[in-house]
């Protein structure tokens, strides 16, 4: 079910330099605010976890998704240039879990990983902040990936979509509105933060760790076999 | 050895019929996909290469359907059409990569001896995309050769070539064929499938117009009725001297024009005897064009012939 060979090319077109300046763009705009916060001495838990929660695990962590989800696909299908896939004795959903170990890999890297050290450069090991909301990221990350990978083989908007998403619905209905809540990746990792975080520490989630755990688990496989569908159905013609 | 079998296939998007009751079989040596741009010539070759469902019909390699059996590509190399290729990597990695991905015991050396055949090794280590037209259809001839397959699919392999590059490839295709493996290529050029296949599969609107050797389809789209607009100095004697000539077969004054439109038979004695019958007769020829010469309407006549 994994390809080296095609994780190879996946990883570099995904890392190409281009796509590597904007997946760093988010994690170096938290790195920073982290840093001015602490800077200016006004880190306490609160606003690490207003930081963590509001801007990196609602809005970074997404986008973050959208462009490593679509991008690990979308462009080959957009340009015909997985038909160089696609001409080999090869599953084709073979192809599809290959590219979502490395959008999953990709998205964890660059969310999971700046999000522990923000939160460790805010306050430091206090009540497990950084830890928490770095694996709620990691969490989040293979759903993410796994939706996004998914967009990439049903439209050419794939980026567009994800986006409109990732800012609507998680960011902004998710903050707002409960029935979204539920149906939303970013409450399925706060629920594993809200168990993982110190017990002082107001972090709450709209849905219970199993709930979530199930959900999560659903999205991910229904998403990664459904795309596995879409590939094998993929017609590709000339320019005719 | 291998044979591609096309049994009564169409394929249509929506209401449009982009393949029409095509049957034919493709074996060893090199074929030639004649027709004019959107006849349905990539289409055809997407639905041999398995990337494209038949609408209705079959298409089989050895016996095997080809559409959602990836197994087929141990026998089928494909050059696309399309330019995009993995442009961040050399010519070199693109086709390793290749050749793994065919799960080959040695991928660096098929690599090697894929990039000697179709002499790359030059530029095998500069990144794809400074890479020129030819090189780029070369090295995507490398990645489709790695795996030494029996079949090999080439949609409009010559477009954009220069005549030193073509005449590279004319030669390579010809090389396999004459190994025994089944080549098939598409293009709109006649002389270009003329020069390179022994055999020739005619496509016009979606339909299989003609099939055969190149004299055949030569003879084909010559012996065809040629129309031409004629002016002169003296149209009606020009008209009347050409009409007693077996060569044609009507002639109509066109007044709004003021020139002769004439239907030649046979085209190689009306070009003889037109400027002959002028001469002997004092009348200056001012204009002779052809005024169906265009590759279209070349295919047209096959197709209600």
């Amino acid at each position: 079910m994994y390809d080296p060979t095609v994780a190879r090319l996946t990883y570099r077109a995904l890392l190409g330099r281009r796509r590597a300046l904007i997946l760093s763009a988010l994690p170096a705009l938290l790195l920073v605010i982290a840093i001015a916060v602490r800077l200016l001495d006004a880190a306490d838990d609160a606003v690490a976890v207003q930081l963590l929660s509001s801007f990196a695990l609602a809005t970074m962590v997404p986008i973050i998704g959208v462009i490593a989800g679509t991008g690990a696909i979308g462009p080959e299908i957009d340009d015909g240039s997985i038909v160089y896939l696609l001409s080999k004795p090869l599953k084709r959903p073979t192809i599809i879990v290959t590219k979502l170990f490395v959008a999953v890999a990709v998205t964890m890297a660059f969310s999971g990983l700046p999000i522990l050290v923000a939160g460790f450069i805010l306050v430091g090991g206090s009540q497990q902040i950084a830890a928490a909301f770095a694996i709620a990221a990691i969490v989040a990350s293979i759903a993410y990936s796994a939706l996004f990978l998914l967009l990439g083989t049903v439209t050419r908007h794939a980026v567009v979509f994800g986006l409109v998403y990732a800012l609507l619905w998680e960011a902004l209905f998710g903050s707002f509105v409960d029935g979204a809540r539920t149906l939303s990746v970013q409450q399925w990792g706060l629920a594993v933060a809200e168990r993982v975080v110190g017990d002082g520490v107001d972090v709450t989630s709209a849905v219970g760790l199993t709930t979530a755990a199930i959900l999560l688990a659903v999205v991910t496989v229904a998403g990664t076999w459904y795309a596995g569908q879409r590939l094998k159905r993929l017609a590709l013609t000339g320019e005719e | 050895m291998s044979t591609i079998s096309i049994s009564h296939v169409s394929r249509w998007y929506g209401n449009v019929v982009a393949v029409n009751d095509v049957t034919m079989d493709v074996g060893p040596g090199v074929t030639g996909l004649l027709g004019p741009n959107g006849a349905g010539k990539s289409t055809l070759i997407a639905m041999m290469g398995g990337f494209l469902a038949p609408s209705v019909g079959t298409v089989t390699l050895d016996g095997a359907q080809v559409w959602r059996n990836e197994q087929a590509y141990r026998e089928i190399g494909i050059v696309p059409e399309r330019e995009a290729m993995y442009d961040f990597l050399t010519g070199r990695e693109f086709v390793v990569a290749n050749a793994e991905l065919h799960g080959l015991p040695d991928p660096g050396a098929a690599a090697a001896r894929a990039l000697a055949t179709v002499e790359m090794e030059h530029a095998q280590d500069r990144r794809i995309d400074t890479y020129s037209k030819g090189m780029r259809q070369r090295v995507k001839m490398a990645s489709a050769l790695v795996h030494e397959p029996s079949v090999l699919l080439l949609d409009e392999p010559f477009n954009g070539m220069d005549p030193r590059q073509r005449m590279h490839l004319m030669e390579l295709l010809r090389r396999m064929g004459a190994e025994g493996r089944t080549v098939l290529f598409s293009s709109h050029i006649l002389e270009e499938v003329e020069q390179l296949a022994a055999h020739i599969e005619v496509i016009v609107a979606g339909r299989h117009a003609a099939s055969g050797d190149f004299r055949r389809i030569r003879r084909l789209m010559t012996d065809r009725p040629h129309r031409y607009l004629v002016r002169s100095s003296n149209d009606r004697a020009l008209a009347a001297a050409l009409i007693a000539d077996p060569s044609t077969a009507g002639i109509e004054l066109d007044w709004n024009e003021r020139a002769l439109r004439i239907q030649a038979i046979d085209f190689e004695r009306f070009t003889r005897e037109l400027p002959r019958v002028a001469r002997e007769h004092h009348i200056r020829l001012l204009t002779v064009s052809p005024s169906d010469e265009s590759l279209e309407s070349v295919f047209s006549y096959l197709v209600s012939a």
